[in-house]
């Protein structure tokens, strides 16, 4: 069995190279929440308490847009629920872990130390493989608050100009680049970005992104149960 | 709500999808039915948030005429589709961008 300090090593290791479009991600995000109004202590407290990218620009969009507190959280909790597909997976190896192991892991664990980690806990059966998670989630978690941290400074340094708002939606276009190519993903993606276009004015309460991700949803449980038929 | 209970509340709200995938899913909840229709969220929440920060314009109207970000966001899918690479995608829209407003 490898020391817990390999493992975690090995966890450092392989998430690095996942953690190349974290920076301007990060950087992205602290010069936003600046932006939008949020004072750098509140931007940087995003970052310790949420650790999530997805959440935190969530937020900052809804919260630019004036939304309620009520419907950022949920569309929030609507980004996340991503993370209940990993369960199935993930829970079987961390099963006979202490609870407090299974508190502390919970917080590092994000998309990127998930999809390296779920690799490395399929093929290692040591009782130790978790502190390879822990080693790929502590990275993310050391570049995404120094990047947040440079983004809150560089903020006022960025001209407004480079329309730097735009990486937003070109982040969360990246994270779909493989799903483009299945056809169903494809006829979900659109309909889910045409009815939170067209619905942005007038769906109440600023909820088009959660009434869009249902529209979403909706849509590929009818495709894929016809799918299944033919 | 203050901006530091919406902060707060958004920690829980993330910490908790994350620690009841851990801690309280079992492997039998999920079938592969849900297990199916969860392999979409991605696809049925990102557009979301894409599609109106390109369309929507600062005073939220739709705006298609003389918009350089649905061009770039166009450039910026193909380039994702063949080279598989998040940050490729993210760079060629953004230099398409700057091409679009600041040379063309």
């Amino acid at each position: 069995m490898k020391s817990n300090l390999k493992v975690f090593l090995k966890g450092i290791i392989d998430v690095s190279p996942l953690m190349i479009p974290v920076v301007p991600f990060g950087l992205i995000f602290g010069v936003l929440a600046i932006d939008v109004g949020f004072t750098p202590i509140e931007t940087m407290a995003m970052s310790l308490i949420i650790f999530g990218g997805a959440s935190q620009i969530v937020l900052l969009q809804l919260f630019s847009g004036g939304a309620s507190s009520l419907v950022i959280i949920s569309s929030v909790g609507a980004v996340n629920s991503r993370h209940l597909l990993y369960g199935a997976v993930v829970s079987e190896h961390l099963s006979d872990l202490k609870l407090i192991w299974k508190i502390i892991i919970s917080y590092f664990l994000i998309d990127q130390a998930f999809a390296i980690s779920n690799e490395y806990l399929k093929k290692n059966k040591d009782h130790n493989r978790y502190f390879h998670l822990v080693g790929g989630g502590a990275t993310c978690w050391v570049i995404w608050q120094s990047t947040t941290f440079l983004g809150i400074i560089l903020g006022s340094a960025i001209p407004e100009k480079l329309g730097l708002s735009f990486a937003v939606p070109l982040t969360f276009l990246a994270l779909l680049v493989n799903d483009f190519r299945k056809f169903i993903n494809v006829i979900v993606i659109i309909i889910s970005g045409l009815v939170a276009t067209l619905g942005y004015n007038y769906i109440p309460f600023k909820a088009y992104v959660i009434v869009a991700a249902l529209a979403g949803l909706f849509t590929a449980m009818i495709l894929t149960r016809k799918n299944k038929k033919a | 709500m203050s901006n530091w209970a919406l902060i707060l509340y958004c920690g829980l709200i993330t910490y908790l999808t994350r620690f009841s995938m851990i801690a309280l899913i079992k492997k039998e909840m999920f079938n592969d039915r849900i297990r199916e229709i969860l392999s979409f969220v991605p696809s049925a929440i990102f557009p979301a948030i894409i599609f109106p920060a390109i369309f929507i314009n600062d005073i939220g109207l739709i705006e298609i005429d003389d918009n350089p970000k649905i061009l770039a966001a166009i450039i910026a899918m193909f380039i994702g589709i063949f080279s598989r690479s998040i940050i490729a995608t993210i760079f060629s829209g953004l230099a398409s961008y700057w091409f679009l407003i600041f040379v063309v």
